[in-house]
């Protein structure tokens, strides 16, 4: 036991220092003023930004439902391949991570733009252009291409670890194909399915520099806002961790309710 | 047996990646029986019970469940449960729960499942767990709910595919007595398969010897031990002296350079056979009164009797007698001619 807590002991240093301290760091500024005495008005600030935060909240809600929709069958389909086939995939699906995260997006401005490779292409095939640049889709789009992986790999490991024979045991005891993914199939690959939003909606809650590059003026995101804070014109750390304060409280409701919904699903009475 | 053929298999044929893993397999189960497959590993059992089940599709053949063709059946329209080899309980379900999954599935009302439930705990010996979760369960244990979960369907054939080979020794011997009495009392025709010719020998009514993907014999365990049909088959039941053998005539045989009387007869004469004496039918004499004599080697103490190893004219006799014999002392065999079992050589 004694050994086991020496080796936790970088961990438990990195964590205090990059965690701890920069939280409490947070708190501090959050809850004073410029000379250092203690206000709640940088928290009250906030509400002026109340649509922000609202629409940040829902746009990263339907970005994770979407990766969900998208990466599910996906996941399930390459957890029943071969070993060597699904790794090959994974690797693929990982592939892009590999490149700059700012490049990537600049790419998705060459495909939306104007007079980008998608409306070339709608009118080279003898269709109208679409208007997707500078729109909250655009911004949704590039999210959900940024976030996909991290929702394949918790769900691709949690299902690949359902033990074919209980899959079988289901199909013995009457139960047909649908009947096996809703019993069976679903119900065990829950952990992996909260795990992924976890991943997803997080961090697409503070997105920002996507929401500035593709969606335009009007789109900006409660991510932005704090960005701009430290290191734009406006500069105002006090509000800007009054920000990050709140919308870490409002990440973290919406996380411990969905840990609460999924594990009730796992544990509870599936009839 | 007077009863019914409930699943018939006709030139059942499988193979997988190119490769054949069973091969025209014809077999009748009937009903109210305890029918095993029993063979070494890769012999095809697993896979035989598996086409039955509905989990592998054969290449060719047919099979049949009370005279209707149901090979391309999927196995949850089937009339047949099965005891999985880990036995693949569901583990997000309580014991109640999976237990009472199949029951579910068909709609049956809560009050009937509660009771019956309750029956299939009574029937395993594990009243009161209906709350328990799976994994905190033994082995043993999980084994019995596996059971009860296949038996709450009251399926006409219940298929178990090793269901004791997890299980520690003492605990295999006293569910296999309990199964025994399970498949007795239900009148259900259970399909039981096993690499382990003891276990086959003390439960079942029929025992079905597969090899390479063939069956080699069919037969009650008594047959199977008594009258093997073939080399393999007195090799895999029990132990056994296999001897290459010269048949001389009607009731002779000659081996390792000496005659012997025998009960066979409708070889040619001088047609090449394997002789098969069982361990325990080698009767230690005066080495004066015998034409077969030899050196002990080898003695091992086994419990009940001892295992001696007798070289005698160029071959190790495996030899279980009750009373040991010094090593390196030369002693007579004698084998009374109705064991000494004659076979037609295998081809392969």
């Amino acid at each position: 036991m004694n050994k086991l807590k020496i080796l936790s002991l970088p961990y438990a240093i990195w964590v205090c220092l990059f965690t701890v301290v920069p939280m409490l760091i947070v708190l501090f500024f959050a809850l004073t003023t410029k000379t250092g005495d203690f206000t709640i008005a940088n928290i009250s600030y906030v509400g002026k930004y109340f649509s922000v935060l609202i629409r940040s909240i829902l746009l990263a809600a339907v970005v994770t439902l979407i990766t969900l929709i998208i990466a599910y069958p996906f996941a399930y389909i390459l957890s029943r391949m071969s070993p060597k086939t699904s790794r090959f995939i994974l690797l693929l699906v990982i592939l892009p991570m590999w490149l700059n995260f700012l490049l990537r997006i600049y790419a998705w401005l060459a495909i939306l733009e104007k007079n980008g490779l998608l409306n070339r292409f709608l009118l080279f095939v003898g269709l109208h252009k679409l208007n997707i640049i500078n729109t909250k889709i655009a911004v949704a789009i590039a999210m959900i291409y940024n976030y996909l992986p991290f929702m394949i790999l918790p769900l691709v490991s949690t299902i690949s670890k359902i033990d074919n024979g209980v899959i079988e045991a289901a199909q013995d005891l009457g139960a047909n194909s649908f009947l096996v993914f809703r019993k069976i199939i679903s119900p065990l690959s829950m952990p992996g399915v909260t795990s992924g939003i976890n991943m997803v909606f997080v961090p697409a809650v503070s997105t920002f520099i996507i929401s500035r590059m593709l969606g335009g003026g009007s789109n900006l995101l409660i991510g932005d806002l704090i960005d701009m804070q430290f290191l734009g014109s406006v500069y105002n750390p006090h509000v800007g961790a009054a920000i990050s304060l709140i919308l870490m409280i409002l990440t973290l409701l919406c996380m411990s309710l969905l840990n609460q919904f999924g594990e009730e699903n796992v544990e509870g009475k599936i009839v | 047996m007077e009863n019914n053929v409930v699943i018939r298999l006709s030139g059942i044929c499988a193979d997988f990646d190119g490769e054949r893993i069973i091969s025209d397999i014809n077999l009748d189960i009937y009903d109210n029986s305890f029918v095993t497959l029993l063979g070494p590993s890769g012999c095809g059992k697993t896979t035989t019970l598996r086409i039955i089940g509905g989990f592998e599709k054969p290449t060719s053949g047919k099979l049949f469940f009370e005279n209707v063709d149901i090979t391309d059946l999927p196995p949850y329209k089937r009339k047949v449960n099965t005891v999985f080899q880990r036995y693949a309980l569901f583990p997000h379900l309580n014991v109640y729960e999976n237990i009472a999954f199949g029951l579910q599935i068909k709609k049956v009302p809560q009050k009937e499942i509660d009771i019956r439930v309750e029956e299939m705990l009574a029937l395993v010996n594990l009243s009161g767990f209906e709350r328990r979760n799976i994994d905190k369960l033994s082995g043993g244990q999980q084994q019995r709910i596996a059971i009860a979960r296949a038996l709450i369907n009251r399926p006409q054939v219940l298929l178990l595919d090793e269901p004791l080979g997890a299980l520690d020794l003492k605990l295999r011997k006293d569910m296999q007595t309990e199964l025994k009495k399970i498949q007795q009392s239900l009148k259900i025709t259970f399909v039981y398969v096993t690499h382990d010719q003891e276990e086959a020998l003390t439960m079942s009514d029929i025992v079905i010897v597969m090899n390479e993907g063939k069956i080699q014999q069919i037969g009650s365990p008594i047959d199977i031990y008594n009258e093997p049909q073939n080399a393999f088959v007195a090799d895999f039941i029990g132990e056994s002296n296999i001897i290459n053998g010269i048949m001389k005539s009607d009731f002779s045989v000659n081996f390792l350079g000496n005659d012997f009387t025998c009960v066979d007869s409708g070889f040619e004469s001088n047609e090449p056979v394997d002789v098969v004496i069982r361990p325990e039918d080698v009767k230690v004499v005066d080495p004066e009164s015998v034409n077969l004599t030899g050196i002990v080697s080898d003695v091992i103490f086994k419990g009940v009797h001892y295992e001696m190893t007798v070289d005698a004219c160029g071959h190790p006799w495996l030899i279980h007698s009750t009373i040991p014999q010094e090593l390196g002392r030369l002693i007579g065999l004698n084998i009374a001619p109705n064991d000494i079992h004659i076979m037609k050589k295998m081809e392969m």
